[in-house]
């Protein structure tokens, strides 16, 4: 799996109707919550691209005492490739990718066994408050379904990774050996 | 104010050590976590603090006084009055009703038949399972049963409620369902809670989480004092 498909969901967003750029925007951020919250230049610049490529289309202007604002819906052809994209199932991710697996080897090749363990309890700590941070989120009466199904997905996250930590704590030391016989 | 501690507890099964010296201390309505890998002896710490088990060695006071001395009865009675229990299968008695079995606390400890019947009705409700009210538990699923086991612990309002992995028999979305319902009542009734769990993202709903290890304290607390790279939260 690779970073999110900003296009397609930009796409995905159009579906329901024509929206000008800060709509998308502001819909964006409402409906993936815990994603890294969109830049205008950024939906600008992916509007354009979706645009050249005959993906969307301008669907007028209006003038709401400002600059004009330009209205984008969807085509034929991008309501196809919002399909195609929505068919296609994600492989699982196919390589351990993780900054947090990788500073523990390179610990490991470094280090002693207490530095890697020490950056184990400490990256444990960190997430452990991370995984409190979301849970509270959860537990706010005024959470939307939204917010709590983007937290559930950040905390079965984190909880892989917590269980990874409270696993490799316990193997470190012979891990270690392993590295250097 | 703490209202439960635990000081230097010790407790062996035969010659194998459970707790190796444990003390802890929670504080009126506080929910802690009791974390740790398998075998740290964290069942042991909960029974050893509901009274269930005495310990070898150290003490367990509840409001400044020290219960591991008492008797059984006077242990049980405590359990029956300021205490109340869940484990992980909710041990609902097969032969009564879920309404039956919510009043089995209140009708044991006194109060009438109609009273508690009332009370158990209002609790089913509150965990969302009034429709099983006159359902045994054969007929109700996992999750009904963990939440009427939920409904027993709670209905007599007790000062601490000891629960041992009381989500562990349940799929994510069921046992998040339970917990959020019981960290809220809880919460609301002021009732600590003393959860042993070993899932992080369990845990995750107390106040404070006390890791075991081999039998001791590990560490405790939220913990977060290092740096994150690049300072982002």
């Amino acid at each position: 799996m690779g970073g999110v498909s900003t296009p397609h969901v930009l796409l995905g967003l159009l579906a329901g109707g024509s929206r000008h750029g800060y709509e998308l925007k502001r819909a964006h951020d409402e409906r993936l919550p815990r994603a890294r919250p969109l830049a205008f230049g950024q939906v600008y610049a992916t509007l354009g691209r979706l645009e050249r490529d005959g993906l969307v289309a301008s669907a007028g202007q209006d003038r709401v005492g400002g600059p004009d604002r330009t209205a984008y819906a969807l085509t034929d052809q991008g309501r196809d490739a919002l399909d195609q994209w929505l068919s296609t199932v994600e492989a699982p991710m196919p390589y351990v990718a993780s900054t947090l697996f990788a500073k523990v080897v390179v610990a490991l090749l470094v280090a002693d066994v207490d530095r890697a363990r020490s950056y184990l309890v400490a990256q444990r700590a960190a997430h452990t408050a991370r995984l409190r941070e979301l849970t509270t989120v959860k537990g706010d009466p005024a959470a939307t379904l939204s917010d709590v199904v983007a937290a559930d997905f950040a905390i079965a996250h984190l909880d892989a990774d917590l269980r990874w930590l409270h696993a490799t704590l316990g193997r470190v030391a012979d891990w270690h050996r392993e590295v250097h016989p | 104010m703490t209202q439960l501690q635990a000081r230097g507890v010790v407790r062996a099964y035969g010659p194998t050590p459970a707790l190796r010296g444990v003390t802890l201390e929670v504080a009126e309505g506080e929910i802690v976590a009791v974390t740790g890998p398998s075998g740290c002896g964290k069942s042991t710490l909960l029974h050893c603090l509901a009274g269930i088990l005495r310990p070898d060695v150290g003490e367990v006071t509840w409001r400044g006084h020290r219960i591991d001395t008492w008797s059984e009865a006077a242990r049980s009675r405590l359990r029956r009055t300021e205490f109340g229990v869940l484990f992980q299968f909710g041990q609902l008695v097969a032969e009564l009703t879920a309404a039956e079995n919510v009043a089995l606390p209140l009708l044991l400890a006194g109060t009438g038949r109609r009273e508690a019947r009332t009370a158990a009705l209002t609790w089913l409700e509150r965990f969302g399972v009034a429709e099983v009210a006159d359902v045994r538990p054969g007929e109700m699923s996992g999750g009904q049963q963990q939440r009427c086991a939920t409904a027993r612990a709670l209905v007599t309002e007790p000062r601490v409620l000891f629960a041992d992995e009381p989500t562990g028999a349940l799929d994510t979305l069921a046992g998040e369902q339970v917990l959020t319902q019981l960290v809220r009542l809880a919460r609301e009734q002021r009732t600590a809670v003393v959860l042993v769990t070993h899932e992080p993202r369990i845990a995750a709903y107390a106040d404070r989480e006390i890791v075991l290890r081999d039998g001791l304290v590990d560490h405790t607390g939220l913990g977060l004092d290092v740096p994150l790279a690049g300072g982002a939260r």
